[in-house]
């Protein structure tokens, strides 16, 4: 080692260097461990409504536990569990809870429902009384004390409020943004040392190249592609980033929101609309080079196919992404649910390759979407954009 | 639970304004200086590369115009020394010539010098001759008084004392 170090010239290099790997050694460990500390819980909600204390182990209840964590909850729950004394216990940490009522603006943290998700907690905010029933906040009419559901278990006597808290999804939101922040401001200052990125930015550069190359320069035409970048590689970006977050133990199913992808493909939609030339309108509106009738009779149906692009934009984000969720988590819960055929090890063994297997194909289907959606969206843009020198 | 019963306006409302000022702040502090480096990379890349086709192309010129130069050279060359040759040709001949002629002339100097040297030797012999047999004649003539014998003696021994010299 001595000999190998007396090698180079300057020593003091080398031990820079190398404190420049270890300590990018113990931030990438650092990081490990915190993702994977929470291995040993499973992806989930806070409390379930269940009988048997808070287990999740009959099939009401895994169907129940499912649909939980694929709704948006207001605390970040990362598993409970019920201890000897035969305690419910939570571990994750409460977020805000931000919501506009008649009486104006409230602001409490989260944990003041105690984990409660039936309206069974009635919280009073300066005149106004506040509950959280599946995971949405309503407010109680004036008068009333507690909440009454009909035979659908739809409260009667209650209102929803506009919810402008930090859920989870919001939460996962903010996250996966920083990621991409401070991911891709460490690549763009590295290009000041160097045209050749080093490090993580290794890894950053072609993505972004792929995003450029394979996904709007094609699809845009090179003169216009370069306008659009920024909403095509953040949105390619933020969804990829919230569809792996959403395959870690951390539960995230931020782009199984329907509000969210809806927002998404909105977004789409109108940079479509904003940035189409006389020819897009001309074509949606009236139809060059066809009859007058059919230019009428097309008009409709083209006007029709600019909505349902958004539409079907953010319907398979969705549905993709809610269908891998209720998936994965289906057949992780054929442990419980094979048990009585199986024995614990067997159904333990089919649950786990299963569910690794599904795991592997939503990781796939995480970049997919992203990828699809992009592109998607770069072709529509494309169209808008194009120019018709033919006619 | 249909979709729409699941749509929340809260979070619909914060995914707007989280997303905006995302894209807004990516694209401003992240996206721009990346793609322009890239550009610039790029376009480094293809000056680089323009420039090595341009050295390559230069270089090919100036190796033609060296293979001309030396084919110059080299014809040049075989036309000094190809007009050498002649010169050192001509100067010969010339020389030859020249030489010859000076050897005609010494020739011909000669053989008249010879001719003349002849004939004065000719000439010299002829008077001698003459002046012998004058001599011989007036020995003979005053000794013819003695004897026929005596005269054939005299006759004899004058022509022995004679030498043709």
């Amino acid at each position: 080692m001595c000999t190998f170090a007396a090698k180079f010239t300057d020593p003091k290099s080398i031990f820079s260097k190398g404190m420049m790997v270890a300590n990018r050694t113990i931030k990438f460990l650092t990081l490990l461990t915190l993702v994977f500390s929470s291995l040993t819980a499973f992806a989930g909600g806070g409390d379930t409504t269940s009988n048997d204390n808070g287990r999740v182990n009959t099939k009401e209840s895994i169907d129940a536990y499912i649909k939980h964590h694929l709704a948006d909850s207001h605390d970040f729950a990362l598993f409970s569990y019920t201890n000897n004394a035969g305690e419910r216990k939570h571990i994750g940490f409460p977020l805000p809870v931000i919501v506009w009522t008649s009486e104006g603006l409230r602001v409490f943290m989260s944990s003041e429902f105690h984990h409660n998700d039936d309206g069974a907690v009635v919280l009073e905010k300066d005149g106004v009384k506040l509950t959280k029933i599946h995971s949405k906040i309503y407010e109680l009419n004036a008068g009333e004390e507690a909440v009454a559901f009909d035979e659908e278990h739809h409260a009667t006597n209650a209102q929803k409020v506009l919810d402008l808290s930090i859920t989870k999804s919001v939460f996962g939101m903010l996250f996966a943004g920083l990621l991409m922040f401070f991911g891709f401001r460490s690549l763009a200052s590295g290009y000041k040392k160097g045209p050749i990125p080093t490090g993580a930015a290794r890894i950053l550069e072609p993505l972004v190249l792929y995003v450029r190359d394979e996904i709007a320069r094609p699809n845009i035409g090179e003169k216009h592609y370069r306008k659009f970048m920024g909403f095509l590689l953040t949105v390619f970006f933020f969804i990829w980033v919230l569809n792996l977050l959403g395959l870690t133990p951390l539960g995230f199913n931020v782009t199984g929101q329907i509000a969210v992808t809806v927002c998404l493909a909105l977004f789409t939609f109108f940079i479509v609309q904003f940035s189409g030339n006389k020819d897009y309108w001309k074509h949606i509106f009236w139809m060059p080079g066809v009859p007058v009738l059919m230019k009428l009779v097309l008009a409709p149906i083209e006007v029709l196919g600019m909505l349902t692009k958004p539409f079907s934009l953010f319907v398979r984000l969705f549905a993709n992404i809610t269908a891998g969720h209720s998936v994965v988590m289906g057949i992780a819960a054929l442990m419980i649910l094979l048990k009585a055929k199986f024995g614990t090890a067997g159904a333990t063994g089919i649950s786990f390759f299963l569910t690794l297997f599904l795991t592997i194909i939503e990781l796939l289907v995480a970049f997919l979407q992203a990828y699809i959606f992009t592109m998607l969206s770069s072709l529509f843009i494309g169209m808008a954009v194009e120019e018709h020198d033919h006619h | 639970m249909g979709i729409f019963n699941d749509f929340s306006i809260g979070l619909f409302l914060m995914q707007l304004v989280i997303l905006a000022l995302l894209i807004f702040i990516m694209a401003k502090f992240a996206w721009k200086p990346i793609l322009n480096a890239l550009n610039e990379r790029e376009e480094g890349i293809q000056g680089a590369l323009d420039a090595a086709e341009n050295a390559r192309k230069e270089m090919q010129n100036l190796q033609a115009d060296n293979e001309r130069l030396l084919k110059e050279a080299r014809a040049e060359r075989d036309a000094m020394m190809k007009e050498a040759r002649e010169i050192k040709d001509k100067i010969i001949a010339d020389a030859k010539q020249e030489a010859e002629e000076q050897t005609t002339t010494m020739i011909d100097n000669a053989k008249a010098t010879i001719k003349q040297e002849q004939q004065a030797a000719i000439a010299e012999l002829k008077k001698t001759v003459g002046n012998l047999s004058i001599e011989i004649a007036q020995k003979v003539v005053r000794k013819e008084l003695a004897s026929q014998d005596d005269q054939l003696k005299l006759v004899e021994g004058m022509l022995e004392e004679v030498t043709l010299n």
